[in-house]
């Protein structure tokens, strides 16, 4: 072709190949396409260069094409929020506002301290059963403030906090008691999805939004988890530091550094998965890559550990690796990472990338994840056939059948995916047709179970 | 004559899947013979058929894969999927009442303006 026309085939590659929205693939596409026309217009008598003007000009303006790609590929706007142009909402506003609600959060958790609630053990009752309200209200309201949301969403989020408050402060739980505490942390979970309704706003009913959010939830938690590294180092230090000059920092460290920050990152995570989006998104990939093998193998060594100990319903005495209650809790907790680990790989999955050794991996990783589950299910009803129903062994029952559930249908897809008779996309819908199912087991045990147990 | 933008889309989905259930074909050419079937007549902007394409990939309606030209140029090939068939027989049954409806309202018109038209001469 004509080397004119050649150079310029090539600016315009680089100009598309900038916009987020287009993927290189698409562009390779677009670009035949180019080449097609130009070939045909040269053939009816065109010069190169004129071709090359009227081909681009039936190709349609850039910023349109990249806003019609954006809307069928809702993951890579995700990437870059602004659809067409760079003129992003970015910039100091933003990190005012995080830095805002970040200093709230941390003034909100110590206020009760200095009330006199406490923050050892005479007042764990208060934070226990606060804590989810006071460290997830910031977040909410980062959200409504920043995106610009509408009056409904605003008002279904807020009254649920409050409501969550009202519960939470009102019902009559023993101290120290079961029910409490499983309230307290399942509280965490039902926030955190209406934390999701202010995120996502009125698209809540929609897939990918949902996908966004779980998205969101992933990159979150890398951030939460570099900034808590970085506390512990701070943390660290300080006490070495004021040790060696003969002051004890103990009691800074545990009741203002520790509390504080937390609640102060919750938000500022938040801030930076929205502002460093393109940072961490070339380490979701690796990190799914490095800890998906690392779990498969834990489960599966968790299966041959418990086959040979064969104590699934087990005796008092003896070692009874799926018996102990404590133990129980701990494998649902791996199944809860694993479930984690999943939903964060899919969300990091390119969606039209053909099936590779990661995908079937991840099948070995479910169906291994199925099968502790089962073990572990097992051996919780011979339990509680054994010793009766408690809260605790209850809500371990209630979330191992949640996951039984999820793990199956996950698998199914899964290998249907790996056998190229499924879609990449029936994954996707199915956890995210899921979401509700965790919201509706979490608020029961908020709401139900501490009258169901009589408040122990 | 321009057609409107809405009638544009809305036959933009049954007119692939009509054109891919002649056979594997990839984006220029589908656009080709949209250009032939309406007599040049329905003007796409041409960038916009891919994430068309697309979509319906996603859905499961259609399948591509990675081809070259007769002249080495790597090309992406779609075809029909067992449910795009499916699709692309339903939408056909749709919108062939849709035109007869439209051929019968029209035909009842040009036979009353036929007869103003007679009377009056």
């Amino acid at each position: 072709m004509d080397p004119q026309v050649e150079s310029q085939i090539a600016a315009w590659r680089e100009f598309a190949a900038r916009r987020a929205a287009i993927g290189a693939v698409d562009v390779a596409e677009l670009e035949g396409h180019l080449r097609d026309q130009i070939d045909a217009l040269v053939e009816s008598g065109l010069d190169p260069d004129e071709a090359f003007l009227v081909a681009i000009r039936r190709l349609g303006r850039l910023d349109d094409l990249s806003r019609e790609y954006a809307r069928e590929h809702s993951d890579r706007l995700w990437k870059q929020l602004v659809l067409a142009d760079t003129t992003a909402v970015r910039g100091p506003s933003r990190l005012i506002w995080a830095l805002g609600f970040a200093v709230c959060a941390a003034a909100a958790i110590k206020i009760p301290a200095l009330l006199g609630v406490g923050m050892d053990a005479s007042g764990s009752g208060f934070y226990v059963r606060n804590a989810a309200v006071i460290l997830l209200s910031f977040l909410a309201l980062f959200f409504l403030v920043r995106r610009g949301t509408r009056p409904v969403t605003a008002i279904v989020t807020l009254s649920a906090f409050a409501v969550a408050a009202v519960v939470m402060n009102t019902y009559p739980f023993a101290a120290e008691g079961a029910t409490q505490l499983l309230a307290g942390l399942h509280l965490f979970v039902v926030l955190w999805l209406v934390v999701g309704l202010a995120y996502v706003r009125d698209r809540w009913r929609s897939g990918p939004a949902r996908m966004d959010f779980i998205r969101f939830t992933g990159e979150w938690f890398v951030y939460l988890a570099l900034i808590g590294l970085g506390g512990g180092v701070l943390a660290g230090i300080t006490v070495g530091v004021f040790a060696a000059i003969g002051l004890d920092p103990g009691v800074f460290v545990a009741q203002w550094l520790l509390p504080c920050g937390v609640a102060g990152a919750v938000v500022v995570a938040a801030w930076l998965v929205e502002a460093k989006q393109s940072v961490i998104e070339n380490i979701a990939p690796v990190l799914t890559k490095v800890f998906t093998p690392l779990f498969t193998a834990l489960l599966l060594a968790l299966i041959v550990a418990g086959l040979i100990q064969r104590s699934l319903v087990p005796p008092d005495r003896g070692p009874a690796v799926f018996g102990e209650r404590d133990l129980l809790i701990i494998f649902d907790l791996v199944l809860l990472v694993v479930l984690g680990l999943l939903l964060y790989s899919l969300s990091a999955r390119v969606p039209d990338a053909p099936v590779g050794w990661f995908d079937r991996l991840q099948l070995v990783m479910v169906v291994a994840a199925l099968a502790v589950d089962l073990l572990v299910l097992v051996a919780m009803i011979g339990r509680i056939g054994a010793y009766g129903a408690s809260p605790n062994k209850l809500a371990s029952l209630g979330l191992n059948l949640i996951l039984l559930a999820n793990l199956a249908g996950a698998a199914w897809l899964q290998l249907r995916f790996v056998r190229h008779r499924g879609r990449f996309a029936t994954l996707e819908n199915w956890q995210t047709a899921y979401v509700p199912v965790y919201l509706a087991w979490a608020a029961a045990v908020v709401i139900v179970f501490p009258p169901a147990f009589g408040w122990i | 004559m321009r057609i409107g933008k809405d009638l544009v889309a809305a036959t933009a989905t049954p007119l692939v899947l009509g054109i891919l259930a002649e056979g594997e074909s990839y984006g220029y050419a589908i656009l080709q013979r949209v250009g032939e079937l309406s007599d040049g007549q329905l003007e796409w902007s041409d960038g916009m058929l891919y994430p068309l394409l697309h979509r319906l990939e996603r859905l499961g309606h259609v399948e591509s894969s990675w081809a070259s030209s007769p002249t080495g140029r790597p090309r992406k090939q779609y075809r029909l999927s067992a449910s795009g068939h499916s699709v692309f027989a339903e939408q056909r049954q749709q919108w062939a009442v849709v035109n007869r409806a439209l051929d019968r309202v029209w035909s009842g018109h040009g036979g009353s303006g036929a007869a103003i038209a007679f009377g009056s001469a």
